[in-house]
Order: structure tokens, then C-alpha cells, then sequence
């Protein structure tokens, strides 16, 4: 069993699932912040289009992960691995609230950020830079977190 | 409710949810990881150095997309509206609440319930309300 996927064709694999995870973002209209707006936005002129996405993407997941359930390791012999944590914690619901806020303010979430990022628009990029601020914040608070626990 | 029916894509946005769903299956039934943003980014910050060359390789692929939808075709509309300090406040709010959530729309919405992982369905539930309301918000109350 294999567990760092660092070998060559992990590694076009991962490529290749960015790649086409970006380009379904693209044809979908995610990439779009008017759109993902425009899906949010209920009480105005509601586009449901994005509704679909999500539809569109979980068929196919629901396979592929009941397929994944039941093996241990993968095509390429990694590993698998699910998530295991199955708390439903404070955590999970202010962080996944506060998540949806930001999302709600400008119609970007993380996968279509980098997307912006490779069109060039300069207002993906400051996204992507205060994206990943924020999660260094969140990293030092844990670790103030731990240190202060010992 | 009224339905934007000029602005619905329902076959586009079928398809291109489908391309998710299939790059989704692909990284995990090859590389047996969960194609979650957030935490793909998120492990960035917390290298260990086998770990970061398939991240790395994934993101490529997420900024190469564009690129490469060039080589055959013009992109479609983009638009962006918000300022740049809404974008910056917007992008440490998701950066902060997403690595607190576990997940993002991805992660949780596409691969969680794919899973039927209850954390990720309300995980799903609470960011889409939250999104909804601010949306609600600033275009119905504040009237931005």
C-alpha cells in the first residue's frame, strides 16, 4: 500500500482532475460570480442553473464513491481516503455559515478562484491572496490553540 | 419566485456538472483523495513534503482550465461586480470559514453528499443559507 501519491501518474491524475474540474466549473457558469449571484439570489430574478450543477456533479459522484466505499485501495494502488470524522460540531456549522457569507458577497468559492486566477482577472487574484491569508490566519490560531492546550 | 428563464442553462450547467462529478471520480478512484478544495489548499499550509507536488499538480490544473478552453473556443462572460476591498473581506471570510467547516462547495457539496456524509449535507445546508441571506441582504435590504 501506497500512501504519498507522488509518483508520475498520480501526478497526471491530479493534473488531469484539476483540468477537467475547471473546465466543468467554465461550461457549468461557476466561474462566473454574476451567475453563482444570480443562483443565491431567491427573492430577485432567480437563475436555478447552478442547482443543476450540483445535480449533474453529485450523479456522477454518487457512483464513483459507492464504488470508492468498497475498495481499499485505489486504480493505482494508493490508499483511499474517506473522511472519518462524523462529529457535527460547532466548527462545522459556523465555519461552513461564515464560508457561505463570503461566498454570498461576491459569488466566488475556492475551486473557481483558481479558475479566475488562470483568466487573468486581477480581481480573482486578490480573492485567491485574502483566500489564502485567511487560511494561514485559521492555521496560527490552531496552532495558538495546541500551544496554549499544552 | 420569479425564474430568470433568459439566464437558465440547464443542459450547460447539467454538463458541466457532470465533468465535475467525473473529475471528482477520477481522483479518487486513482489517487484515493477527496477533490476538495480547501483542504487540496489548505494542506499547502501545512507541508509535508511527499503531500505537495500532487496539490500542487491539482491547482495547476484548476488555473491551466481557462487556458486550455481558449485553445478551442472564446470563454464565456465573466463578471465580477464587486470591489476589490469586497473581494479581499469575501476572500478571508472563505479562507477562514472554510479551513473552520472542513470543506467548501466542493468538498462538501460535490464529493460530501456523494458520499451521503451527513457532516457534509449540513455542511452544504448551512453554507447555501448563509449564502442566500447575504445575498438577500445586500441586494433586498441594503439595496447595494
Amino acid at each position: 500500500m501506497k500512501n504519498h501519491i507522488s509518483n508520475t501518474a498520480a501526478l497526471t491524475f491530479s493534473l488531469l482532475s484539476g483540468l477537467i474540474f475547471g473546465i466543468g466549473l467554465i461550461l457549468a457558469g461557476m466561474a462566473n460570480p454574476a451567475k453563482v449571484l444570480a443562483f443565491l439570489d431567491i427573492a430577485g430574478l432567480w437563475d436555478p442553473s447552478l442547482g443543476l450543477v450540483m445535480a449533474g456533479a453529485i450523479g456522477v459522484g454518487l457512483i464513483a464513491f459507492a464504488v470508492a466505499k468498497r475498495r481499499n485501495l485505489s486504480y493505482l494502488g494508493f490508499s483511499i481516503q474517506l473522511p472519518t470524522n462524523r462529529v457535527i460540531d460547532k466548527r462545522l456549522v459556523l465555519g461552513s455559515l461564515a464560508f457561505g457569507v463570503g461566498w454570498g458577497l461576491v459569488g466566488i468559492c475556492p475551486a473557481p478562484a483558481f479558475v479566475l486566477l488562470g483568466v487573468g482577472s486581477s480581481k480573482g487574484i486578490i480573492f485567491v491572496i485574502a483566500m489564502v491569508i485567511g487560511m494561514g490566519i485559521y492555521e496560527l490560531l490552531e496552532s495558538f490553540k495546541k500551544s496554549g492546550n499544552k | 419566485m420569479l425564474i430568470d428563464w433568459n439566464n437558465f442553462t440547464p443542459w450547460t450547467a447539467l454538463a458541466g456538472g457532470a465533468l465535475i462529478g467525473v473529475a471528482s471520480a477520477l481522483f479518487v478512484l486513482f489517487n484515493g483523495r477527496i477533490a476538495g478544495i480547501t483542504g487540496i489548499l489548505g494542506g499547502l499550509l501545512r507541508p509535508k513534503l511527499r503531500d505537495i507536488s500532487w496539490r500542487v499538480a491539482f491547482i495547476i490544473g484548476l488555473i491551466a482550465a481557462p487556458l486550455t478552453w481558449l485553445l478551442f473556443a472564446p470563454l464565456p462572460d465573466i463578471q465580477i461586480d464587486a470591489s476589490n476591498t469586497l473581494l479581499a473581506v469575501a476572500g478571508l471570510i472563505v479562507g477562514i470559514g472554510t479551513r473552520y467547516g472542513s470543506g467548501c462547495t466542493s468538498g462538501h457539496g460535490v464529493c460530501g453528499i456523494s458520499r451521503l456524509s451527513p457532516r457534509s449535507i449540513i455542511a452544504t445546508v448551512a453554507f447555501m443559507a448563509s449564502g442566500v441571506l447575504t445575498v438577500y441582504v445586500v441586494r433586498h435590504v441594503l439595496g447595494a
